[in-house]
C-alpha cells in the first residue's frame, strides 16, 4: 500500500531574496492563504491601535485627547480596516488554504487569478492607510478618510469632504473589491469542480458549504458596493449627481446601494466562522455534527434571505410603515436558520465526550456569545425598539458582540486547530489558555457594559460626551476591558511566534480528527496529495479510523 | 437617573416603544435562560472523563427534535412580528390633529433651526412646545428637513429617532405628558462637530408656551448701539438675522431673542457673558470644526457684539 | 511520518464535474450582473426626476443600426464557434473577424451618438440626472464592449498566427458566453434607455 506522499531529501536553503521571491510571485493556494492570514494580522494590530485610541478620548467626558478631526478619522480607519483588510482576508486566506485540501484537490481551480486577488486586495490595504500621508487635497485639507465606515451621502460630495480623503477610502475599496470578487469566482469555481472522486456536495465538509455560499454571497454583495463607488467617483471629479441632493439626487439611495452590500456582508464574514465551528466542535465532542442536512439548507436559506433584510439599517430614514414592516419580517426570518445552527452544535455536544483544547474553548465561548448577539439582533430587528437604538452604542455593542465574541473567537479557534497542519508545530496550549482567558475577560468587559450608554442614549460615533448623561462610568469600564484584550492578543501573537520556532512537532493529525486534510503531513507538500483520494463518506478518516462502524452505513 | 433613558418615556411615541420593548426583551431573556442553561450543562455534563477511549455513540440528527426547534422559533418569528408591526402603525400613521402644534425642524452642521409656520416665528437649538394631556392630547408634529448632510433628531425620552436627510422631508410626532427639559443630541454623523449638536426640548404648561410664541413674535427691541453698527458693518449679516434689522442671513441661528436661550452652538457651552465673548472671538476654543468663522474682530469690537447680543432677549 | 491511504479501488467511478472556466465565466457574469442591476436601478429611479436640462424624449434617438449590429454579433461569433468545433479554422476566423467589426460598429455608433449629444444637444453627464445616468450607465456597457473586443482581437491574432486549433473550441466558447453576456446587457439597457425611460 503505497503511503500518500512522497518522500522529501534534505531541501537546499535558499537566501533570502529567493525565498522573498518565492512568496511574492507564489501562485499555491497554501502559500497565498498564509499571505492572506499574515496580512490580516497586521491590520488588526492597526484597526485595534486605532480602537485603542479612540477608547482612551471616550474614557472620560470632554477629554481632550484626540481633536475631533482625528477622532472621526479612527473611527472610520478602524471600522474600514477590520472589515476589509481583517476580516475579509482572514476568511479568504483560511477559504484558500483549507478549500482545496477538504475537497482532495491539487489546488484553487485558477491559482493565477488567486495570486492576482491576493495582491489587489493588498493594494487596497496600502493605498487606504497611504491616505494618512498623501490625503491632503489642495485645500490642505483632507488626510485619512473621515466620513465613516458606511460613507453617507452627501457627507461624501466635494463641497462637504474636501481634498482626497474619501478617495482613498473609495479607491482601496475598489481595488479589494476586485480581489475579494476574484477569489469568490475563484472558490465556487474549486468547489464544483475540483471536488475528488465520491465527494458529491452531500458529502463535502460543512467547511466547504459555507464557504461556497459565502462566495456566492461575495459575488451578489461586493459588486453592487463596487457600482455605488464608481457611481461616488463619477460625482466627485466627472461633476456627476447621483447622490446630490441639489441637483434631484437621493441620499437614501446610497443608503440601498451601500446596504445592499453591507448586510450581506455581515454574511461573507459569519459563514466562514461558522464553519470553523461546525469543523471544530464535532472533533473536539468526538461525535458527528448533528443535523448535516439541516446545516446545508439552513446556510443556503441565511444565503437567500440575507440578501433581502439590507434596510433594517435604515428603519430612521423615513420609509413607509410597509416597507418597514417587510424588513422586520425578513430580519427575523433569517434569525431561524441561523438560530437552528447554535440547537445543532448544541446537539452535537450533547452525549459526546467534550475535550476542552484552546480550539474548543474559543468554540464554547463563541457559542455563548453568538447566543447573545443574535438576541440583541432580533431587540434590533423590532423596527420601533431600532428607532430608539440605531446608530447608538448599543449597536455598536450588537455588531461588536457578533464581530469579536462570534467571528474572531471563531478565527482564534481556526487559528488554534489548524496551526499544526500549516506549520508542522503543536502550539502552547499553556499560551493558548491564557489568550483565552484574557481575552474573554477584555471582551466582556467592553462590549457587554457597552450596551448600557446605548439604552441611556449615547449616540455612535461621537468624539466626546456631555457629563451629566449618566455615560461616564459605562464608558470607563468599556474601556479598561481593551487592556485585557491587547493582552490577550499580544499572547497570541508571542505564542505563534514561539511555536513556530520553538513548538513540538506535530504529526498529520494530532486531533485524531476526520477530513482529508488531516491524512497528509503538516505542512502539506505543495501538491497536496500523491494520489487523489476517494471517499465515500462526510468523514473518509472516520471511515478508516472505524472500518466496523463507517459513516456511509448512515448517510 | 439618566436624562436621556429610553426606558423612561415622558411622550406616546416612546411610551409604544417601551411598551413594546418589556415584550421583546423579556422574551429574548427566556429563550436566553434555556439555551444558556442547556449550553452550560451540556458542557459540564459532557466533559471527557480522562483518556480517550472509545468514542461516544455517533447520533447523525433527528427530524423531530429538527422540526421543533424550527417550529418555535418561527412562532416567536411571528409573535414578534405583529407586535412590532402594530407599534409602526400606530406611530408611523398617526393622523395630525387640527390643534397640533407644526414645527419646521431644518438640520444643518451643527445646529437646529425651528420654524413655527403658523406662528411665524424662528429660532434655534431650543425647542419649545406645550405639555400634553393625554385627555385631550396637543402633540407637536416635527417636518424633518437638512440644509447640508443628514442629521437624525433624538430624545430618547420622546421619541425614536428621525433621520433629516436633504431632499427628502420626513416626519415625527411627539406629545410630552410632563413638562420639563428633555435632552437629546443629533444621531447621524454628519461632519467633524456632530457630538455636539445638542438637542434641547422645552416642555411647558400651556399658558407658559403661549407666553414664549408672543416673545418670540416680537421684534428685537433695541437701541443702536457700537455693537450693532459693528454686527450690522462685519460679515456677521451674512448669516445670521435679527428681525427688525438689516441683518438677514440664513446660514447661522437665528439671533433674535439669542438671551431667551440657555446654551449658544447647540448645546455645546451656555450662554452666558464670558462664553458668548469667547465664541464671537474664537470659536474653535469651544467647538473646533464649527462653522462659525474667527471673524477677526479686534477685543473691543468682539466686546461690544457681545454686549449687543445679551440686549437680545 | 507517513499519511493514511485513501485511495480505495473501487473499479470505473464515473466521476464528473463542470468545467472550471464555465463556471468561473458564470460566476463572472454574475457580479457583473449584479453591477448593471445597481445602475440599471439608478437610471430607472432618477427618470423623470431631473430638476432641468433635457429631458430623454427631447434628445434620444434609438440606436436601431447598431443595436441590430450588436445583437447579429452573438449570431456571427455563435457560427463562428460551430466552425472551429469542426476544425474549420479558416472559416472560423471570417466569422470571428465579422464580429469584431460588428462590435466595432456598436462602438462607433455609441461614440457619434455621444458627440451628437454632448456637442448639438448640450447633454453631458453633469448636467443633469438624466445625463449622469445615461452616459453612466451605456458607458459602463461600452466598456464592457470594449474589453470583449480585447479579448476577441486576441483571439484573432492567434487565429491569424496560426496558433488556434480546434481543442481550443472550449476556451473560445467560454469566451463568447461574455460576448453574449454583453450583448444581453445591451439588450436590457436599450429597453431601459430607449423605451421605458422615454
Amino acid at each position: 500500500m503505497s503511503a500518500n506522499t512522497i518522500a522529501i531529501s534534505e531541501v537546499p536553503v535558499h537566501p533570502l531574496s529567493l525565498r522573498l521571491h518565492e512568496w511574492v510571485t507564489t501562485v499555491d493556494h497554501k502559500r497565498l492563504g498564509v499571505l492572506y492570514i499574515v496580512y490580516a494580522l497586521v491590520f488588526l494590530a492597526l484597526g485595534g491601535i486605532e480602537a485603542t485610541i479612540m477608547r482612551v478620548q471616550l474614557i472620560r467626558p470632554h477629554n481632550a485627547f484626540i481633536s475631533p478631526q482625528v477622532f472621526n478619522r479612527m473611527f472610520t480607519m478602524h471600522g474600514t480596516t477590520m472589515i476589509f483588510f481583517v476580516a475579509m482576508p482572514m476568511v479568504f486566506g483560511f477559504a484558500n488554504y483549507l478549500v482545496p485540501l477538504m475537497i482532495g484537490a491539487r489546488d484553487m481551480a485558477f491559482p493565477r487569478l488567486n495570486a492576482f486577488s491576493f495582491w489587489m486586495t493588498a493594494l487596497g490595504g496600502l493605498l487606504l492607510y497611504f491616505s494618512f500621508f498623501g490625503g491632503d487635497g489642495l485645500y490642505g485639507a483632507g488626510s485619512a478618510p473621515d466620513v465613516g465606515w458606511f460613507a453617507y451621502a452627501p457627507l461624501t460630495a466635494k463641497t462637504f469632504s474636501v481634498g482626497h480623503s474619501t478617495d482613498f477610502w473609495t479607491l482601496s475599496l475598489l481595488s479589494s473589491g476586485i480581489g475579494s470578487i476574484g477569489t469568490a469566482i475563484n472558490i465556487i469555481a474549486t468547489i464544483l469542480c475540483m471536488r475528488c472522486p465520491g465527494m458529491t456536495l452531500g458529502k463535502m465538509p460543512l467547511l466547504v458549504w459555507l464557504n461556497l455560499v459565502m462566495a456566492g454571497l461575495v459575488i451578489l454583495a461586493v459588486s453592487p458596493l463596487s457600482a455605488a463607488q464608481l457611481m461616488l467617483v463619477a460625482d466627485r471629479y466627472l461633476g456627476g449627481h447621483f447622490f446630490d441632493t441639489q441637483a434631484g439626487g437621493s441620499a437614501v439611495i446610497w443608503m440601498h446601494f451601500f446596504w445592499i452590500f453591507g448586510h450581506p456582508e455581515v454574511y461573507v464574514l459569519v459563514l466562514p466562522a461558522f464553519a470553523f465551528a461546525s469543523e471544530i466542535i464535532p472533533v473536539f465532542s468526538r461525535k458527528a455534527i448533528f443535523g448535516y442536512p439541516a446545516m446545508v439548507l439552513a446556510t443556503i436559506a441565511i444565503g437567500f434571505i440575507g440578501m433581502s433584510v439590507w434596510a433594517h439599517h435604515m428603519f430612521t430614514v423615513g420609509m413607509s410603515a410597509g416597507a418597514n414592516a417587510f424588513f422586520v419580517l425578513s430580519t427575523m426570518a433569517i434569525a431561524v436558520p441561523t438560530g437552528i445552527k447554535i440547537f445543532n452544535w448544541l446537539a452535537t455536544m450533547w452525549g459526546g465526550k467534550i475535550r476542552f483544547a484552546t480550539p474548543m474553548l474559543f468554540c464554547v465561548a463563541f457559542l455563548f456569545q453568538f447566543l447573545i448577539a443574535g438576541l440583541t439582533g432580533v431587540t434590533l430587528a423590532v423596527a420601533p425598539l431600532d428607532w430608539q437604538l440605531s446608530n447608538s452604542y448599543y449597536v455598536v455593542a450588537h455588531f461588536h458582540y457578533v464581530i469579536v465574541g462570534g467571528i474572531l473567537f471563531c478565527i482564534f479557534a481556526a487559528f488554534y486547530y489548524w496551526f499544526p497542519k500549516f506549520s508542522g508545530e503543536m502550539y502552547n496550549e499553556a499560551l493558548g489558555k491564557l489568550h483565552f482567558w484574557l481575552f474573554v475577560i477584555g471582551f466582556h468587559l467592553t462590549f457587554d457594559f457597552m450596551h448600557v450608554p446605548g439604552i441611556l442614549g449615547m449616540p455612535r460615533r461621537i468624539y466626546t460626551y456631555e457629563p451629566g448623561r449618566g455615560w461616564d462610568m459605562w464608558n470607563l469600564i468599556v474601556t479598561i476591558g481593551v487592556v485585557f484584550q491587547a493582552a490577550g492578543i499580544l499572547v497570541f501573537a508571542a505564542n505563534l511566534v514561539w511555536s513556530y520556532f520553538c513548538g513540538k512537532r506535530a504529526g498529520n493529525d494530532p486531533w485524531d480528527a476526520w477530513t482529508l486534510e488531516w491524512s497528509t503531513n503538516s505542512p502539506p507538500p505543495e501538491y497536496n496529495y500523491a494520489k487523489v483520494p476517494i471517499v465515500r463518506s462526510r468523514r473518509p478518516l472516520w471511515d478508516l479510523k472505524h472500518p466496523e462502524d463507517p459513516d456511509w452505513r448512515y448517510e | 437617573m439618566s436624562p436621556t433613558n429610553i426606558f423612561a418615556p415622558v411622550s406616546t411615541p416612546a411610551e409604544s416603544i417601551f411598551g413594546l420593548s418589556v415584550f421583546v426583551f423579556s422574551t429574548m431573556a427566556g429563550i436566553f435562560v434555556v439555551v444558556f442553561a442547556l449550553l452550560a450543562y451540556a458542557v459540564v455534563k459532557f466533559r471527557s472523563q480522562g483518556s480517550h477511549g472509545t468514542e461516544p455513540a455517533q447520533i447523525y440528527g433527528s427530524t423531530q427534535v429538527e422540526l421543533a426547534w424550527t417550529v418555535i422559533p418561527v412562532l416567536i418569528v411571528v409573535a414578534l412580528f405583529l407586535a412590532a408591526a402594530r407599534v409602526i402603525g400606530s406611530v408611523q400613521n398617526q393622523p395630525r390633529p387640527q390643534n397640533a402644534i407644526e414645527v419646521v425642524v431644518t438640520g444643518h452642521q451643527y445646529w437646529w433651526e425651528y420654524r413655527y409656520p403658523r406662528f411665524n416665528i424662528v429660532t434655534a437649538n431650543e425647542l419649545h412646545v406645550p405639555v400634553s394631556n393625554p385627555a385631550h392630547p396637543t402633540p407637536t408634529f416635527l417636518t424633518l428637513l437638512s440644509a447640508d448632510t443628514d442629521h437624525s433628531f433624538w430624545v430618547p425620552r420622546l421619541g425614536g429617532k428621525t433621520d433629516l436627510i436633504p431632499n427628502h422631508p420626513n416626519q415625527m410626532w411627539i406629545d410630552p405628558h410632563e413638562t420639563g427639559v428633555f435632552l437629546g443630541q443629533c444621531a447621524q454623523y454628519c461632519g467633524t462637530q456632530h457630538a455636539k449638536m445638542l438637542l434641547r426640548v422645552y416642555v411647558q404648561p400651556r399658558e407658559e408656551f403661549d407666553r414664549w410664541v408672543r416673545e418670540q413674535q416680537q421684534l428685537a427691541q433695541t437701541p443702536e448701539s457700537a455693537g450693532k453698527r459693528v454686527f450690522e458693518s462685519t460679515a456677521c449679516v451674512n448669516c445670521h438675522s435679527i428681525s427688525g434689522t438689516p441683518a438677514k442671513g440664513r446660514f447661522g441661528p437665528d439671533l433674535t431673542h439669542l438671551m431667551s436661550r440657555d446654551t449658544i452652538a447647540a448645546g455645546a457651552a451656555s450662554n452666558t457673558p464670558d462664553t458668548l465673548s469667547l465664541w464671537i472671538r474664537n470659536p474653535d476654543a469651544i467647538k473646533p470644526g464649527s462653522k462659525m468663522p474667527a471673524m477677526g474682530l479686534s477685543d473691543q469690537d468682539a466686546s461690544t457684539v457681545a454686549a449687543y447680543l445679551e440686549t437680545l432677549r | 511520518m507517513s499519511a493514511l491511504s485513501l485511495s480505495a479501488p473501487q473499479g470505473n467511478l464515473e466521476w464528473r464535474l463542470p468545467s472550471r472556466g464555465r463556471v468561473g465565466m458564470y460566476c463572472l457574469i454574475a457580479a457583473e450582473s449584479a453591477i448593471f442591476t445597481i445602475f440599471v436601478v439608478a437610471y430607472l429611479f432618477y427618470s423623470g426626476k431631473s430638476l432641468t436640462g433635457p429631458k430623454p424624449s427631447e434628445v434620444l434617438h434609438a440606436p436601431i443600426f447598431c443595436t441590430v449590429g450588436l445583437l447579429s454579433s452573438s449570431l456571427t461569433i455563435h457560427v463562428a464557434l460551430r466552425r472551429l468545433s469542426a476544425g474549420k479554422t479558416a472559416i472560423f476566423g471570417l466569422w470571428w473577424l465579422l464580429t469584431i467589426v460588428l462590435g466595432g460598429v456598436f462602438l462607433f455608433g455609441t461614440a457619434r451618438e455621444w458627440a451628437h449629444l454632448i456637442y448639438d444637444e448640450g447633454l453631458t453627464i453633469s448636467t443633469n440626472l438624466f445625463g449622469t445616468t445615461y452616459y453612466s450607465l451605456v458607458g459602463l456597457h461600452a466598456f464592457h464592449v470594449t474589453m470583449g473586443l480585447v479579448a476577441l482581437i486576441a483571439v484573432a491574432v492567434f487565429c491569424f498566427t496560426s496558433q488556434l486549433q480546434r481543442q481550443h473550441a472550449e476556451r473560445v466558447e467560454i469566451l463568447s458566453m461574455y460576448w453574449h453576456f454583453v450583448d444581453a446587457i445591451w439588450v436590457i439597457v436599450f429597453t431601459v434607455v430607449y423605451v421605458i425611460g422615454v
